[in-house]
């Protein structure tokens, strides 16, 4: 491939992640938030885009990496005094360790990467079916684990006193890293090989390629970038399980899928625009001025709307709003 | 004896069987749908919910029972058709995890369809309440849904399995279960055997519903919600490729889930989820075709 048609295939995407952090320097403080929310789901669905759309195997449990990578930078950074407060049965060795930002948030990325490499071992097994209800039982052990688990985490309660760093900036810088990372991967050999055995695994590996390897390879890469956002994630908001369960993960898939689930342009693109309607939504819940009228939509119409809309690309368009393909520049006709 | 020694009772059993029943219902409910469709529905759940607030809205309005049960069968059977043509037909030639994240994006958008309707707050179906009564048995309590739960499960069981073995449309459908293409090409109508496999998932899905809200009668947007995942991961622990070992399969799961809720003291069974799951994903590594089938089958098919 042409050096311009790469470079534009990984400009693109960051051009874009560059001007919504732009646009987000421009709004009102309270509608600041919804940019930068929109920047840590960019990270999240590019994580999911490096295993699902390089491998072609659904997985429902990456908001389990999401959520460890926010469970661990969450308790490695609430100030020591006010710990006892709000996890009062706290490891011991916990409760003494407070790390700055950014050693909390590749802890987190760390603390993703392990699990899905200990998760990943046993289950690149499967495939199909088989893999989506594991992964799927993966999310469900998780949820309940950090929900009543205590001595790791606040367990019901809100994660609070987190120290709110993840503001464009660090979300930008996030995102940025994302999809550099999962640009580099799906150039390397490691990427082409398991794009292959997307394409046709029986073909793959009669030609050497181990699709296990290659899926563990892939799975493990996500799971560090999982953690990474869910660091961001717990940085930005006060969240607790809840926030990070069956409601992370519809969306983040239905972002992925609208967008195009095998392209990283895809996936940003998907991102962008879901978190865009989102966002509008619900500040139309509150209601809001459009046009002249205003329109107040009633509670919950957020969740209705993303449905429709991912059921809709489904059915019309299967391959996603980017087709699943690439950015690439209008091309010239010469005479 | 062995009882004694799981510190079970009677009673914990008899529910444990019960919700196992239940399970095995929903188990042949998503396992018909997935013969002739290949498609997982995960929106079976949002059936079942949306059966339950028929019955809670029928017993609001102070309706007589069998006009509950009646509207809970309608709106059921409306829902599954309309799903059907709307989502299913368009998708028949789809990817089947193309299929499984589209009736995902469909049981989250019934579910919030739902909580925008009838908010979060929930309804109270109240008119089969007296279901929940205990009999005594020889000196053991059992509520009596314990065991209308599973005589109205194997009368269920046994009219699809009639229905199956003894009629056209079903010697048509398990033609269709086994090779879709062939079957057509043989004179069998898809759309006849697909509707008739969702007409019947649909009804099972409104015993289902009735059941269940005996058991909890206040309905609530996310309402089998949790009940639907733990069927889905065991009707493919016991292979989801025949009917008979996905529902053991759910009856499995249900049995087991009732039993262990039952045993555990609380400290442990809020655990109860991640020891269930946990299970499923080490038979899953065992045995990926599912636990009741026999033999193997290659893994990827070229």
């Amino acid at each position: 491939m042409r050096r311009p048609a790469l470079l534009a295939q990984l400009a693109a995407p960051c051009a874009l992640v560059v001007a919504v952090a732009l646009l987000g320097t421009l709004v009102s403080r309270s509608s600041e938030g919804y940019f930068v929310d929109s920047l840590v789901k960019v990270a999240i669905v590019v994580a999911l885009y490096v295993f699902i759309g390089n491998s072609g195997v659904l997985s429902f449990g990456h908001v389990s990496f999401v959520a460890l990578g926010a469970w661990t930078a969450g308790v490695l950074s609430v100030p020591t005094a006010e710990k006892p407060a709000i996890m009062p049965n706290l490891a011991h060795f916990l409760r003494g360790t407070t790390v700055g930002n950014v050693p909390s948030l590749l802890l987190a990325a760390l603390a993703g990467g392990v699990f899905a490499l200990v998760v990943g071992l046993a289950l690149m097994r499967l495939s199909g079916l088989a893999a989506g209800i594991a992964t799927f039982g993966v999310l469900e052990i998780t949820h309940n684990v950090l929900r009543y688990y205590e001595k790791i985490g606040p367990g019901l309660n809100t994660f609070s006193s987190v120290p709110e760093t993840t503001g464009l900036w660090q979300a930008s810088i996030g995102a940025l890293i994302a999809i550099g990372v999962a640009f580099a991967y799906q150039r390397s050999r490691f990427g082409r090989m398991l794009r292959a055995t997307r394409e046709d695994a029986p073909a793959a590996s009669a030609v050497g390629i181990s699709v296990y390897r290659q899926r563990l390879g892939a799975f493990v890469l996500s799971g560090v970038l999982a953690g990474l956002a869910g660091g961001l994630y717990v940085h930005l908001l006060p969240m607790n399980t809840e926030s990070l369960y069956l409601d992370l993960t519809f969306v983040t898939l239905a972002m992925l899928v609208v967008g195009g689930a095998t392209s990283l342009w895809g996936a940003v693109v998907g991102a962008l625009a879901v978190s865009a309607l989102d966002s509008f939504l619900a500040q139309a819940e509150n209601g809001v001025k459009v046009f002249g009228g205003t329109l107040d939509l009633p509670a919950g119409t957020r969740l209705v709307v993303v449905g429709v809309l991912m059921a809709l690309v489904l059915i019309l368009r299967p391959a996603g709003l980017t087709g699943g393909r690439e950015f690439s520049l209008p091309r010239w006709r010469r005479p | 004896m062995i009882l004694g020694i799981l510190n079970v009772d009677w009673q914990t059993l008899a529910d444990a069987l019960a919700l196992g029943a239940v399970y095995a219902l929903m188990a042949v409910g998503i396992g018909l749908v997935f013969g002739v469709l290949r498609l997982v529905n995960f929106a079976y759940g949002q059936l079942v919910m949306a059966g339950a607030y028929a019955l809670a809205f029928a017993s609001q309005w102070n309706w007589p029972r069998w006009a509950g049960i009646l509207l809970c069968f309608a709106i059921v059977l409306a829902l599954s058709l309309v799903m059907d043509r709307l989502v299913f037909r368009p998708l028949r030639t789809q990817s089947p995890a193309v299929m499984l994240v589209a009736t995902f994006a469909v049981a989250f958008l019934l579910q919030s369809v739902a909580l925008l309707w009838f908010g979060p707050l929930g309804k109270i179906a109240s008119s089969l309440a007296p279901l929940n009564r205990p009999v005594v048995i020889s000196g053991v309590d059992i509520r009596k849904i314990a065991i209308v739960a599973v005589v109205v499960a194997v009368l269920c069981l046994v009219a699809v399995q009639l229905l199956l073995a003894r009629t056209t449309v079903g010697l048509q459908m398990r033609a269709a279960a086994m090779d879709f293409r062939t079957a057509r090409m043989l004179g069998v109508r898809a759309n006849r055997v697909i509707g008739g496999a969702v007409l019947i998932s649909g009804a099972l899905a409104a015993v289902v519903a009735i059941m269940l809200t005996v058991q909890t009668p206040l309905v609530t947007p996310d309402f089998a919600l949790r009940d639907t995942i733990v069927v889905l991961a065991g009707v493919v622990l016991g292979g989801l490729n025949r009917l008979v070992p996905a529902t053991l399969g759910g009856f499995a799961i249900g049995f087991a889930s009732g039993l262990l809720g039952g045993a555990l003291p609380t400290t442990q069974s809020q655990y109860l989820p991640s020891i269930l799951f946990a299970a499923v994903i080490l038979v899953l590594l065992i045995r990926p075709n599912g636990l009741f089938t026999r033999g193997r089958e290659s893994l990827e098919r070229v």
